[in-house]
């Protein structure tokens, strides 16, 4: 019978949660890394015992961490993440120019062809890659270096590339966001970028409808329709049918149009899912009511999914990187909370129960299908 | 042989448990402790001093002898207790909650 295995980065250690395909019973291993903040960890899709996790503390800066056996043990690779050339300046939040910093990594995601090779999305945002395992990272300073670089400027959880996809149909195309500068796709394996946000329209910049500037949450894809894609931005959910090239906006009857997370089913490529935030300062469910949306129509009209998540007094957030979905025949769907709850449903969203409950908060949350 | 004490994060990082006590050819210097620090421990590279500019990390301190040595230059000598091994070098995560 298949497996499952959740990978779970919280403020203060990783957690792995297995179980069997009936998804009913789960074990729970961890923390690991106790104390230090994990702001992600993700498996190799060719070798699913290479598992990378990002590991940082305002204290001792950055690690990154590699297992072999599926998170039972770690080894510290690499940790050296140094800019192409001089970084020069971005935009802090009063607009004024800022030096470009090293601080974190976000978002590690490995190759879907070599499980040595894996990208590392930073604050302040740029991408690295390293093809040895994490020994050693190269800038991909054609990101940063493409013209629009001194525009960036950070959100509020500072300036990070937090999503990165790599299109499985084409090896040379790459997706990557940044927060708050926009979603950029290169076609050359990463020597070139273009800002992809036409139709992105934002009031929180002088420009609204700006090349870049925009405060992109979070980018998700369906593997067999790698030009299609969704976004979560600070406001309004929207959608791409041709790459980036263009987006429009498919909100629809959502309560909020606010949110960190979004995922696309495993297989239905049209089903789309969201949780709703209230913004622009508040950042908790509506009504204090945890709600998933589920769209089976790729965007503008949602359903609530309720069922086994609290309807009462839920005032915990869900971050950018925190859902993920398993690749089950019943497709199962995983997010994590700022109030340390893991909730699971092996039914598509029908139903949730919690796998745990009282994690320190999670910021990130990945799912491994294991034969 | 000089004594290093490490904050309980790094004890764990670098898989050591109380003091490591280490060897440092030529002038004991904050420098020198901390590059023969990290050739035996390299997984410590980059947690005490940013691995580019090799200046010390904001949250981390320098402690020895009721002493603390953040500011001082890194290629000053450490005090004579430090180097004779009577007293540890101490390396502190600044206090601060979380």
């Amino acid at each position: 019978m298949s497996k499952v295995r959740v990978l779970v980065g919280t403020r203060k250690g990783a957690f792995v949660l297995t179980a069997d395909g009936k998804r009913d019973r789960w074990e729970v291993s961890g923390p690991h890394f106790p104390g230090w903040e994990i702001y992600h960890v993700k498996g190799s899709p060719v070798d699913p015992n290479r598992v990378y996790a990002s590991q940082c503390s305002s204290w001792f800066g950055q690690l990154i961490q590699v297992s072999n056996d599926g998170g039972k043990t770690w080894e510290a690779v690499g940790n050296k993440f140094a800019y192409d050339g001089v970084p020069g300046t971005h935009q802090w939040y009063d607009g004024t120019p800022h030096p470009w910093e090293f601080k974190r990594v976000w978002h590690l995601e490995p190759s879907l062809s070599d499980p040595n090779t894996v990208y590392a999305g930073i604050e302040d945002a740029a991408l690295f890659r390293s093809t040895d395992g994490g020994q050693n990272w190269e800038e991909l300073s054609g990101l940063r270096g493409h013209g629009s670089g001194p525009q960036w400027q950070p959100g509020a959880g500072g300036m990070c590339l937090h999503t990165i996809i790599l299109d499985p149909s084409n090896p040379r195309r790459i997706f990557i966001a940044i927060s708050s500068a926009g979603a950029f796709r290169t076609d050359d394996g990463g020597k070139t970028w273009r800002p992809i946000n036409r139709g992105l329209k934002s009031d929180y910049i002088p420009d609204p409808d700006a090349e870049v500037g925009h405060c992109v949450h979070r980018i998700a894809a369906h593997g067999s329709r790698p030009n299609v894609l969704f976004m979560q931005k600070h406001w309004d959910v929207m959608r791409s049918d041709n790459a980036g090239d263009t987006w429009h906006e498919v909100s629809g009857n959502l309560p909020t149009d606010f949110g960190f997370v979004i995922d696309v089913h495993a297989h239905e490529p049209e089903t789309i899912y969201v949780v709703p935030i209230k913004s622009d300062s508040e950042h908790y469910p509506p009504e204090g009511k945890l709600r998933v949306y589920r769209s089976r129509t790729g965007g503008n009209e949602w359903e609530p999914l309720t069922k086994g998540l609290p309807q009462s007094d839920c005032y915990v957030n869900v971050l950018r990187d925190a859902m993920a979905v398993d690749s089950l025949d019943s497709c199962g769907v995983y997010f994590g909370t700022t109030g340390g709850q893991v909730y699971a449903s092996s039914d598509a969203g029908d139903t949730w129960a919690p796998i745990v409950r009282d994690l320190p908060a999670v910021l990130s949350v990945e799912v491994q299908t294991l034969p | 042989m000089i004594r290093v004490v490490l904050p309980p994060n790094l004890r764990s990082l670098a898989r050591v448990n109380g003091e490591v006590q280490i060897d440092v050819a030529g002038q004991v210097t904050q420098r020198a402790v901390l590059d023969a620090l990290e050739d035996r421990y390299p997984v410590l590279r980059g947690t005490i001093r940013d691995h580019v500019t090799q200046r010390r990390r904001p949250f981390v301190r320098f402690f020895a002898c009721e002493q603390d040595l953040s500011h001082e230059p890194p290629d000053t000598a450490l005090p004579h207790r430090v180097v004779e091994g009577d007293e540890p070098f101490l390396i502190v995560g600044a206090i601060a909650g979380g």
